[in-house]
């Protein structure tokens, strides 16, 4: 029988390593899959490649695995923003690298790396900083720059529905990146909400289908980072 | 700088920047003054919003008691979603803006340059974080990219300019400019007057601009 439901978040994050590249779904808040990110601090593993689009907020969730000097370096679109204090203060002091990438393309070398294509080319960046070093290819009259797929050893991911052939469904704008760093994942890991069996979700709805995912732990009632942070919580 | 408000003030460029958007349109707003175009689209035009993070139909801020943080807009606000609304991945997200399916992107400046060249992520100082977001891959692909901005700076220094001194957001991509000042196309010969706020004349917008402007 297969089955991908494991029993604790320990043991879903037991195998990251060291220097693992580990893609964390979320595009702030929404989508953040907090109590795997707290259970890879509490795991211990540390020189850590994120790709995330953001930092994290505050002092919990991705912001804390940063602080508690988890990550080696991060790869992003948008490394700062409201309440995001951690990785500013540690890039500023040059204790973590960053890869800024805009959030189309990184959206898209995750797809790429999820979908086994190596590069792709894109108008995006043209012209700009971001594009510097980088092949340029004109095609049909139109410079392009050359980007490369993305792939990691593990994703952690949240989602709304999940049943054990891994099959999962989102909230709203939660999806984001989820359902493309299951896809380019070694391994993905997911948290959901409800576990459902086999059968309840609806084949014409399924967001991530089963073969992208490896583990799944219900998590019934999710902390909220807002909240959290609101609250001037740390972890841990 | 006189002391007195001239021009438009941002509620009123929102307005003017409103009128060009056509019924029908998929429309992506920037952070700022962009978001209050929003209020301002013509009576009987439907139009679809949207945000990066994953939504077409995008509607206004929920009510107390509505609130979901798994739905918000690409400034990480809270938000809601209209009858019809579509979610999706960011994959697909940024296939509807690299894909050229967006019609029209409307987003705040740093910079502009005549040949509308866009500046609008970064100073370029070295002790800054840098950030991006999705602003390289919306000017790349979007059918049209209008920008709302104040004529000049805080300071006072024109940012409608010559050349960009600022790093690019991308080249050659600009078409209309919202200014307090007045509403300025991009053409072939450079920065055109479409149309001046009342009680600006066009000295006083030239006076104001980093390079020769061109007359309505």
């Amino acid at each position: 029988m297969i089955n991908k439901q494991i029993n604790s978040v320990e043991e879903a994050v037991a195998e990251i390593h060291d220097g693992a590249t580990v893609m964390i779904g979320g595009f702030g808040e929404a989508g953040s899959p907090i109590e795997l990110i707290h259970a890879l601090i509490d795991q211990g593993a540390k020189d850590l490649i994120v790709v995330n689009n953001n930092t994290g907020s505050g002092h919990v969730g991705l912001a804390a695995l940063i602080e508690n000097r988890r990550v080696a370096k991060m790869i992003c679109s948008f490394p700062k923003s409201a309440n995001s204090l951690v990785f500013p203060d540690l890039y500023t002091k040059g204790e973590i690298e960053l890869e800024l990438v805009p959030q189309g393309t990184l959206a898209e070398r995750i797809r790429a790396g999820g979908a086994g294509i190596p590069a792709f080319y894109t108008a995006t960046s043209v012209g700009t900083p971001l594009a510097e070093g980088k092949e340029v290819r004109n095609i049909n009259g139109r410079d392009f720059v050359l980007e490369y797929g993305l792939t990691a050893d593990f994703a952690l991911i949240k989602c709304l529905k999940a049943d054990r052939y891994g099959n999962l469904i989102y909230n709203k704008t939660a999806r984001n990146f989820a359902p493309v760093m299951a896809m380019a994942a070694n391994t993905t890991i997911v948290q959901t909400k409800e576990f459902v069996p086999v059968g309840d979700l609806d084949p014409e709805t399924v967001v991530t289908p089963g073969i992208f995912v490896d583990q799944v732990i219900t998590v019934s009632d999710p902390l909220h980072e807002s909240v959290l942070v609101n609250a001037g919580e740390s972890y841990p | 700088m006189s002391e007195q408000i001239i021009g438009w003030d941002r509620e009123q460029m929102a307005q003017r920047a409103a009128q060009d958007i056509p019924n029908g349109a998929y429309v992506n707003l920037g952070i700022g003054i962009p978001e209050k175009v929003v209020r301002y689209v013509l009576e009987g035009r439907e139009v679809i919003y949207h945000t990066e993070n994953g939504l077409l139909g995008m509607g206004d801020a929920p009510a107390p008691g509505e609130e979901d943080p798994e739905l918000i807009n690409a400034g990480k606000k809270l938000v809601t979603a209209i009858p019809g609304a579509a979610y999706f991945h960011h994959a697909d997200s940024f296939s509807m803006i690299r894909g050229s399916h967006i019609d029209i992107c409307v987003l705040g400046a740093m910079q502009v340059a005549k040949n509308g060249d866009l500046a609008n992520w970064s100073t370029g100082n070295p002790d800054a974080i840098p950030a991006v977001g999705g602003a390289m891959d919306l000017v790349a692909g979007v059918k049209t990219i209008n920008v709302i901005t104040q004529h000049v700076t805080k300071k006072g220094y024109p940012k409608l300019v010559e050349k960009c001194t600022f790093p690019l957001t991308g080249q050659a991509v600009v078409s209309r400019i919202y200014t307090d000042l007045a509403v300025i196309d991009v053409t072939a010969e450079g920065f055109k007057i479409v149309e001046l706020a009342p009680g600006v004349d066009f000295d006083y917008v030239q006076e104001r601009t980093g390079c020769t402007l061109v007359a309505a």
